[in-house]
């Protein structure tokens, strides 16, 4: 990790309340790993205080992405700088995702973030077939479908209001595809969701009741971001609490006391 | 050349900037220097392990954050066999954050630690707002639980147990969370310490308005952060006007100025908490920060700015 001035080329709303930032450096390029996050600082002030960790979402030759959703101030703040403006970064932290054969990608929301990063290695370095499930509110709040399809994945879309794919939550899609199946996992497949935490326990879940390995990439209110402040406990089974900051952001399923 | 050196009882620094407590560590790797600093204090350890609070600990507010960490660590036998040694790189003295929870605690951890040779002074945490204690002569538990930082007699018997057990150099960590710190701080001072420190953390709320609920899993939390930066320098110049040995200056500073405005009010060092996590490198850019400023104003040394507010 380093702490990184970074050049902004890119800050773009794609949709709704998202936005994509593209910013330039030669080592988070080399550096970043699907599944990790980088702290970003949002004001050049105290307000907002604290940096905001954002997952790596596409890694590409002289930098990196990051897709944001604007929820609050800091985001706000994030999605008003301009190309060619510099950015603050600390970065990559956290883990990363366990690269595996035949997988299964789940997002909810704007969990769509990191796994758009990790279906680019998978196609590239493993060439092999990538089923993404994607969960939204409406059709509106649905990004990233094109890229996931333009490298060959499969993409099943779910709305709440059913205003595009199927209707209702994307885990009752995914239990859906499983019951009829439309997907008939191998023992060689893994399971990677991010989303909100109800959404990652039930794909958790789901995920068990087929035997499937599963690992979700988990977000928690952070300060520092490397493991010196212990605010980001995620309790496990046997009762302690590990860090999504420096023992995650990735962890498996099965590790989770959901 | 300037001479930023401070003695904090047997304790000489280089410079009198640290990181607070729980704040900086060798987890930042090479994102920043420690050994530049004056001095590293450790996260807080207990005699036992402590699994700390549920989440949410973390809530940002203006200019600042609400922690409730809840002192989480693996117990002192940890911190000797597995953690002591991991910072062997760390050239600067090294001072063991303690907290205890009952009246025998803390001098059973100074006793343990004392003949340790790596570890230079002790900061007793008297004051961490996400634990609470029995008040003297009552049993664990009991309704009325508070820090001990918010007792003077509680604050005399504690401190005094440990001068006792230890011949390392003892600062003691106040709260802002009482109504008068001067017997607060007059009582540690009697009792032997070598230095007060402070501010601890002040008690807070934060409230998701449409859950309504605490942001917290504990409810309560410690408030850090620039928000505090003019409660913490009057706590510090009442502190400076009443005792004799040096105090620690903490409370949201971000940079130099920050720093100075503290050392003016009577800090004889400062520590760096809340910032860390924004910049790594704040402690460092306030080391060079001072010495500029005291090269441009042709001070010599430091220690002839501590307590120079002018009236």
């Amino acid at each position: 990790m380093k702490r990184l001035q970074c050049g902004i080329s890119e800050n773009e709303k794609i949709a709704q309340s998202f936005y994509k930032m593209r910013v330039e450096s030669l080592y988070l390029a080399r550096n970043s790993k699907p599944g990790q996050f980088i702290e970003v600082q949002c004001s050049d002030g105290i307000e907002p205080l604290l940096r905001r960790p954002l997952g790596v979402h596409r890694i590409l030759k002289n930098g990196i992405d990051l897709l944001y959703e604007v929820v609050g101030k800091g985001t706000a703040m994030l999605s008003e700088k301009k190309a060619g403006e510099e950015i603050d970064l600390i970065g990559p932290l956290g883990n990363g995702f366990m690269l595996n054969e035949k997988t299964i990608l789940v997002a909810g929301g704007i969990g769509i973030a990191p796994l758009l990063a990790l279906a680019e290695q998978l196609a590239y370095s493993k060439k092999q077939k990538i089923h993404v499930f994607i969960g939204a509110k409406t059709k509106e709040h649905i990004i990233c479908a094109e890229d996931f399809k333009k490298i060959g994945c499969d993409v099943s879309v779910s709305t709440e209001d059913g205003s595009r794919g199927y209707k209702g939550l994307v885990t009752n899609l995914l239990n859906k595809l499983f019951d009829d199946e439309t997907i008939k996992p191998s023992n060689d497949t893994t399971i990677y969701a991010c989303g909100p935490v109800g959404m990652l326990k039930t794909v958790a879940r789901i995920a068990k009741t087929n035997q499937i390995p599963c690992q979700v990439s988990l977000e928690e209110r952070m300060a520092c971001g490397v493991g010196v402040c212990l605010g980001c406990p995620v309790k496990v089974k046997g009762g302690e609490y590990k860090m999504v900051c420096k023992d995650g952001p990735v962890f498996n399923a099965e590790e989770i006391a959901w | 050349m300037v001479d930023l050196s401070v003695k904090i009882g047997k304790l000489k620094l280089k410079n009198p900037v640290m990181a607070a407590s729980g704040t900086f560590g060798p987890e930042y790797g090479e994102l920043t220097d420690i050994n530049s600093l004056g001095a590293y204090i450790t996260k807080t350890i207990t005699l036992k392990p402590r699994q700390g609070n549920p989440p949410p600990r973390i809530a940002e507010t203006a200019s600042g954050m609400l922690n409730s960490i809840g002192l989480e660590n693996n117990g002192v036998e940890d911190f000797i066999k597995d953690k002591l040694p991991k910072l062997s790189k760390i050239k600067i003295p090294i001072i063991v954050s303690i907290a205890g929870e009952y009246d025998n605690e803390l001098k059973e951890l100074a006793k343990r630690l004392n003949k340790i040779k790596r570890i230079n002074a002790l900061e007793l945490n008297l004051s961490c707002p996400n634990i609470k204690r029995a008040p003297l002569g009552f049993a664990r538990g009991r309704q009325g639980a508070q820090m001990i930082a918010q007792d003077k007699d509680a604050t005399y018997e504690i401190v005094k147990a440990v001068r006792r057990s230890t011949a390392l150099t003892v600062i003691v960590k106040l709260s802002p969370n009482v109504t008068d710190i001067t017997e607060i701080a007059k009582a540690a001072e009697s009792a032997g310490a070598d230095s007060v420190s402070l501010v601890n953390t002040f008690l807070g709320i934060a409230v998701d308005i449409e859950t309504k609920r605490p942001k917290l899993g504990n409810v309560t939390g410690g408030l850090s952060g620039p928000a505090i930066k003019p409660l913490a320098l009057k706590f510090v110049r009442d502190a400076y006007k009443c005792v004799k040995i040096p105090v620690i200056g903490i409370g949201g500073i971000m940079d130099y100025k920050d720093a100075i405005e503290f050392m003016l009010c009577g800090a004889a060092a400062v520590q760096i908490g809340t910032a860390n996590f924004v910049n790594p490198d704040t402690s460092i850019e306030i080391i060079g920060g001072i010495r500029k400023y005291l090269a441009i104003n042709k001070i010599k040394d430091a220690r002839s700015l501590i307590g120079k507010l002018e009236i």
